[in-house]
């Protein structure tokens, strides 16, 4: 008898639990037209209060939408790398007489969304905000995200209402590349928020196309239309904009897959056939994104040989990476993608060699039998490190069939990071000849004149090696005084080349960016940047 | 009893302080610094000095500890590092979170377990026992990240019945009692009930199928008690066993699961841990550790008077 009452409250259970999961109101969340919802890598909310944490995925989606910079990246082209062109600035000049010396003529009738006027007070404030210690608006978190974009600051003035002269510490032609990534926050907002950036972050206020309603840490963040934006060709399309932090790329997947979100970033290139066969779109582009290893120029290092160099460049089978990466990567022939204007002219040419590698090697004193033994910190995930595991086993086999023996330190990303920030030399790296940082060349700094100028080794700049070539830093100190912008992009062209050719780092291939969307999100141009324009993107 | 529950009590309080004291060195002894993420980059020394000061980092560690603690009896667990947020703000809604979760999955575990290990107790040695025992080993050695995406696949995006991740469409703020936030719930409350389940058949079957054996038993079915009240018998003689199971489940549960809310985006203490290590947030670390240790311990507390009440033999021992 009690196996039966058992029985009868087994089945019991087993009814409501299958009604429960069967239950006919379909339950999933449904597209909303003029609502964008975006799942990003992050796992949580960047700062709001106008300097983003999380990298350039912070800039992308809590920078550039709620804020705007002196400067900003023209996103609107697929097919060419992003410029740089005006935005709260207007116009800018550098003066002949002193060149370490700018004048920038801020736009007029622009407000911050909570009504109050952007001026010259207001740039004074924000560059305070971050580099003046002793103000009352100084916010070390801002200062600390900035602080790569401020670097050459050495000092600005408010010359009238509307202009700002702003010196540079030397001579830099660069700096309005790196003031489109400094934001500006409302001084009014603050002030009436008692002075506290913490009850700011959660009531933020710029002069972006978006306007933040709501957020709520490691969830969401709501962002409305900002009508009143000064650019009226970026008024944004989608009336809402709402981004979800989903660390796990499967997880943002199935989030796509079953209409809970309609943009994912990055999808694992495993999972891009089945969003394909649903209909998805998938949108990838080049951008100044390189997957290399940074290598060790010390004497204990067999990178030190330029024939070691070059014979593990050689050695890549770049086309077996990509496909091993679902296409969602191109080959590499240097730092920078051969259709960019930095490109220039090397001699070296980069591609899959093994005979001339083992040729070369040989030269060197190496072979498969005597293999040049290096070491490399590598890392199992990261900002833009892509599939790094397999990736580096992909290419230790390849180095093992040319004489390379490759061994790896595995960190944690954030340790990768530090390892890279204290040189080559630093006593923690002794005996690793590389490390695997995956690297962006945005502006020309960070991308060729601080990673190749001896003048810039770590922490001065970010050359970990300790690369030194005289033709490299005469090329590198020319770029950074060359301000006519086809000019310099000539002079980069150049170092560009020489650092090729002198295969200063071995460089594997370029990310495509891989974005899913659903078929009903329309009017998305993606950028050859890091940074991607949301305003005219709408879900019909 | 009041002397027992007392003198219990003051024992959690060196074991709070213990677990404290471990909780703070272990975060220490990890590698790595723990201020790489907001250094910037080429920084100065003296800048980094000046952060290093800022944060107390460049006290002794007994002193930090001192402080800390000194801290966090007064209810101040610091500021995160990443955010500026202060710990407790983003702890307190990522426990109610992960409570929320933790008391689904253990329903879930608790009725599918109980049910099974019932079961299996009373059919103890025939195929319905073996079968069983299957299950539950099965459930205990399931890795809860597959398991999630399993799930995920066939009821989110293959059946379209349940969503999947996310506490809802508003989300956290707006989680209620309605399906419209329960659906939500089903999946990553399933993923993670599937080892408690498996713990608790497993408990459950070997206490049923021992009590059974006892002599008591063939006494009270002698006297004619019908089946419904020797069941009775039975289930008062395997509850304390079965509680403490339970109980060990669900402080396990409070930790949250790394994977589990990683995988469903749920903003529990998981999830906050998960972030907390990758940022390397030391503030955030020790303060949700302790937060969830001090849980474990309340938990222990609560079931060890529990069983005392339901089997005071445990006092005298």
């Amino acid at each position: 008898m009690l196996r039966r009452s058992f029985l009868k409250l087994m089945s019991a259970v087993s009814a409501v639990a299958v009604t429960a999961v069967t239950a006919p109101d379909p339950v999933r969340a449904q597209s909303k037209p003029g609502t964008l919802r975006v799942a990003m890598t992050a796992a949580d909310i960047p700062l709001t209060t106008g300097q983003p944490s999380q990298g350039a995925e912070g800039i992308r989606f809590l920078g550039i939408t709620l804020y705007d910079g002196l400067t900003r990246w023209d996103l609107s082209k697929s097919d060419q790398a992003a410029k740089i062109v005006p935005a709260l600035a207007e116009s800018w000049t550098v003066d002949e007489a002193d060149r370490k010396v700018w004048t920038f003529k801020l736009r007029k009738g622009v407000k911050f969304h909570d009504g109050s006027e952007f001026n010259a007070d207001a740039v004074v404030f924000n560059f305070e905000k971050l580099m003046k210690k002793d103000a009352p608006q100084f916010d070390q978190a801002q200062s600390n995200q900035g602080a790569s974009y401020y670097a050459s600051i050495a000092g600005w003035k408010k010359i009238d209402d509307y202009t700002v002269e702003i010196t540079t510490k030397r001579i830099d032609a660069v700096l309005p590349y790196n003031l489109a990534s400094l934001f500006m926050s409302s001084p009014a907002r603050w002030a009436e928020l008692g002075k506290d950036w913490g009850k700011f972050a959660e009531k933020p206020s710029g002069t972006g196309p978006w306007m933040l309603e709501s957020f709520k840490p490691r969830e969401r963040a709501e962002m409305v239309r900002n009508p009143a934006h000064w650019d009226k060709s970026r008024i944004t399309k989608s009336e809402r904009l709402i981004l979800l932090p989903m660390p796990d790329a499967n997880t943002r997947v199935a989030a796509l897959l079953s209409g809970q979100v309609d943009w994912v970033e990055a999808p694992p290139p495993d999972a891009v056939p089945r969003l394909k066969s649903q209909k998805m779109q998938i949108v990838t582009n080049v951008y100044p994104h390189i997957w290399p290893y940074q290598i060790s120029y010390l004497d204990d290092s067999p990178f030190k040989d330029v024939r070691v160099r070059k014979a593990a460049n050689l050695a890549i089978d770049r086309a077996g990476l990509v496909s091993m990466l679902g296409g969602l990567a191109a080959p590499a022939k240097g730092m920078i993608d051969d259709k960019h204007p930095w490109f220039g002219k090397p001699t070296f040419e980069i591609k899959y060699d093994p005979e001339q590698a083992k040729k070369l090697l040989k030269e060197a004193g190496y072979s498969v039998d005597k293999p040049a033994k290096v070491k490399v910190i590598i890392s199992p995930a990261g900002s833009g490190q892509m599939q790094p595991l397999p990736m580096n086993e992909f290419i230790k086999e390849n180095f093992r069939d040319v004489g390379i023996d490759m061994e790896f330190e595995v960190l944690d990303w954030e340790a990768l990071r530090t390892r890279r920030r204290m040189g080559a030399w630093a006593p923690e790296n002794q005996g690793r000849h590389g490390v695997n940082n995956s690297w962006a060349y945005w502006d020309p700094d960070i991308g060729l004149i601080a990673t190749a100028a001896s003048f810039a080794k770590v922490p001065a700049g970010y050359n970990w090696g300790g690369f030194n070539d005289a033709k490299a830093d005469e090329l590198a100190t020319r770029a950074k005084e060359t301000f006519d912008p086809t000019e310099q992009a000539k002079v980069l062209g150049e170092l560009h080349a020489r650092i090729v050719d002198e295969a200063m780092w071995i460089w594997m291939v370029h990310d495509l960016n891989p974005r899913a969307l659903r078929p009903n999100v329309k009017g998305f141009v993606q950028a050859q940047s890091w940074f991607q324009d949301l305003t005219p993107v709408v879900v019909e | 009893m009041f002397v027992y529950v007392l003198r219990r009590i003051v024992y959690t309080v060196p074991i709070a302080l213990g677990v404290s004291i471990v909780c703070f060195a272990l975060i220490h002894l990890a590698p790595g610094d723990p201020l790489s993420a907001v250094i910037p980059e080429g920084a100065s020394p003296e800048a980094i000095a000046q952060i290093r000061a800022a944060y107390g980092f460049d006290q002794p560690l007994p002193v930090q500890y001192v402080k800390w603690l000194g801290h966090v009896l007064t209810g101040d667990f610091g500021t995160s590092i990443m955010t500026r947020r202060p710990v407790l703000s983003e702890v307190a809604p990522a426990i109610v979170n992960t409570l929320t979760l933790a008391t689904a999955a253990i329903l879930f575990g608790f009725v599918l377990g109980c049910l099974l290990g019932v079961a299996a107790g009373y059919l103890a040695g025939k195929p319905a026992d073996r079968v069983v025992t299957a299950v539950s080993i099965t459930g205990v050695s399931i890795p809860h990240y597959w398991l999630g995406m399993v799930l995920i696949v066939i009821f989110a995006v293959n059946l379209n019945l349940l969503p999947a991740t996310g506490m809802g469409e508003g989300g956290s703020g707006s989680f209620g009692l309605g399906w419209d936030s329960l659906q939500y719930l089903v999946l990553p409350a399933l993923t993670l009930s599937v080892i408690p389940a498996g713990i608790i058949a497993r408990s459950v079957r070997g206490t049923i199928a021992e009590v059974r054996k006892q002599e008591f038993m063939q006494t009270l079915y002698a006297k004619g008690l019908p089946a419904r009240r020797v069941f009775l018998h039975v289930v008062k003689n395997a509850l304390p066993a079965v509680l403490a199971v339970m109980g060990l489940q669900l402080a396990q549960l409070l930790g949250g699961s790394i994977l589990v809310e990683t995988v469903f985006s749920w903003p529990g203490t998981g999830f906050l841990l998960n972030n907390a290590i990758f940022t390397r947030d030391l503030p955030m670390l020790q303060g949700t550790i302790l937060v969830l240790a001090m849980f474990f311990v309340l938990i222990n507390l609560l079931v060890d008077i529990l069983q005392t009440a339901v089997d005071p033999r445990i006092k005298r021992a």
